[in-house]
């Protein structure tokens, strides 16, 4: 029970660590002053309500390990984080489209959460909500200005829709922390979320001028450790600090 | 109000007051409502703190600088971080709401209000430097989570708004 508590609380949280990370790299570089500080609050709010998931992690664990220790010194394949995430930053259809496809699933997963019978989850979710709503409505203005902007925006956000949405079918997938947590009461049965989510998404492409992709080839894996080549540099990055000067704290 | 019922001994308040948030340093952290509670147990202070936004850096520091308040008066203060009931702008005193217009920083409208001013649809954000609504959204988000920065049509001067977050 405890291991797979600590596996889905994981689960959750990696989601929002790598994709928190993604934006982080973006500090100093988006198009414009205000995207460049969208971005790293977005950023912000994903690695706070990240903090609060290693925070109760680290205490279901009861090995004396902190949010540090989750965050910094796992290996690739210890992060459960879907593959979607993990996308880079190709240009900034890509980030706005990653982020929308991650905040629909993200809000819809919230408010399911919020009906866990785990207090502390709840309490996360929250507060997480009220963050993630914002998200979401920011960066479905970004897909629909792109998408019925002008023919190159069209273009760009198309392509980064089409690329990426190999990647949405993952997040329904269930892993064996879910079924043991959905059983428990505490967990979402995230394969539920798979009709709305489509359905919203759908809805909100065709009102930016976008294409559906019909394709239905998916691909998948991150829940199970299996990440796509982007990973490595990614941690690279994210761990560098720990791994140079082991235990160092800010 | 709803900070009435943040559970916080009466002499502990003048300590309380004196630590501010580092981004908005005219709020006191009562003005803010970050206290959930404050007793004092065998000479220790107690203090349940709860973040405005989960990623807010000042609340660390906040933490800290609490610490140091009591320390400097001889006691020692215990920071829990509480999640639970979610913090609200209505927990913003009067007086708190007050200060932050005079530092420049609009105070949050109502629900509905804030999501039609958000979406660009109606004008009702008062400019802090003229008092002027004639105001536009630059931008979703500003130079920290909790404020989106804005524009007076009038005066032209740029200023920024508390988002009100329920």
């Amino acid at each position: 029970m405890k291991e797979h508590l600590y596996n889905y609380i994981l689960g959750i949280a990696d989601n929002s660590l790598i994709l928190g990370q993604r934006l982080g790299e973006l500090c100093g570089h988006g198009p414009t002053l205000e995207t460049d500080i969208a971005g790293t609050n977005i950023s912000l709010d994903l690695i706070g309500q990240t903090r609060s998931y290693y925070q109760y992690a680290a205490k279901v664990q009861g090995e004396g390990k902190t949010e540090d220790d989750i965050a910094f010194l796992r290996l690739e394949r210890e992060y459960k984080n879907v593959l979607l995430v993990e996308q880079p930053n190709e240009h900034f259809g890509y980030v706005m489209g990653r982020q929308f496809l991650f905040d629909v699933y993200h809000l819809l997963f919230l408010k399911e959460l919020q009906k866990s019978s785990d207090e502390t989850l709840v309490a996360i979710a929250n507060k997480g909500i009220k963050e993630v709503s914002y998200h979401k409505r920011f960066s479905g203005d970004w897909v629909k200005r792109l998408g019925d902007g002008t023919e190159e925006s069209n273009k760009k956000m198309q392509e980064a829709i089409d690329y990426l949405w190999a990647y949405t079918d993952e997040l329904f997938d269930m892993t064996e922390a879910d079924n043991k947590m959905v059983a428990e009461g505490i967990g979402v049965d995230v394969s539920e979320l798979k009709k709305p989510y489509f359905e919203q998404v759908s809805t909100l492409l065709k009102e930016a001028n976008l294409n559906v992709p019909e394709s239905n080839y998916f691909t998948r894996g991150g829940k199970k450790g299996i990440h796509s080549e982007h990973m490595g540099y990614i941690l690279a990055d994210l761990q560098y600090m720990q791994r140079t000067y082991p235990d160092m704290e800010w | 109000m709803t900070t009435t019922q943040a559970n916080i001994e009466s002499h502990l308040i003048p300590v309380l007051e004196t630590v501010s948030d580092p981004e908005i340093p005219v709020l006191s952290v009562l003005d803010l409502g970050v206290i959930r509670e404050a007793v004092e147990e065998n000479g220790t202070i107690h203090i349940k703190l709860t973040p405005t936004y989960s990623g807010c850096p000042a609340m660390d520091v906040i933490g800290d600088d609490l610490k140091t308040a009591f320390t400097a008066i001889g006691k020692e203060a215990k920071i829990d971080l509480v999640l639970t009931p979610a913090w609200s702008t209505d927990w913003i005193s009067e007086a708190g709401l007050q200060k932050m217009e005079v530092y420049g920083i609009a105070r949050p409208l109502s629900e509905t209000a804030d999501k039609d001013v958000l979406l660009g649809e109606k004008k009702l954000v008062k400019c802090t430097n003229c008092g002027s609504t004639n105001t536009h959204l630059v931008s979703q988000f500003g130079s920290t989570a909790c404020k989106a920065l804005f524009k007076c049509d009038d005066c032209q001067e740029p200023f920024d708004y508390f988002k009100c977050l329920k």
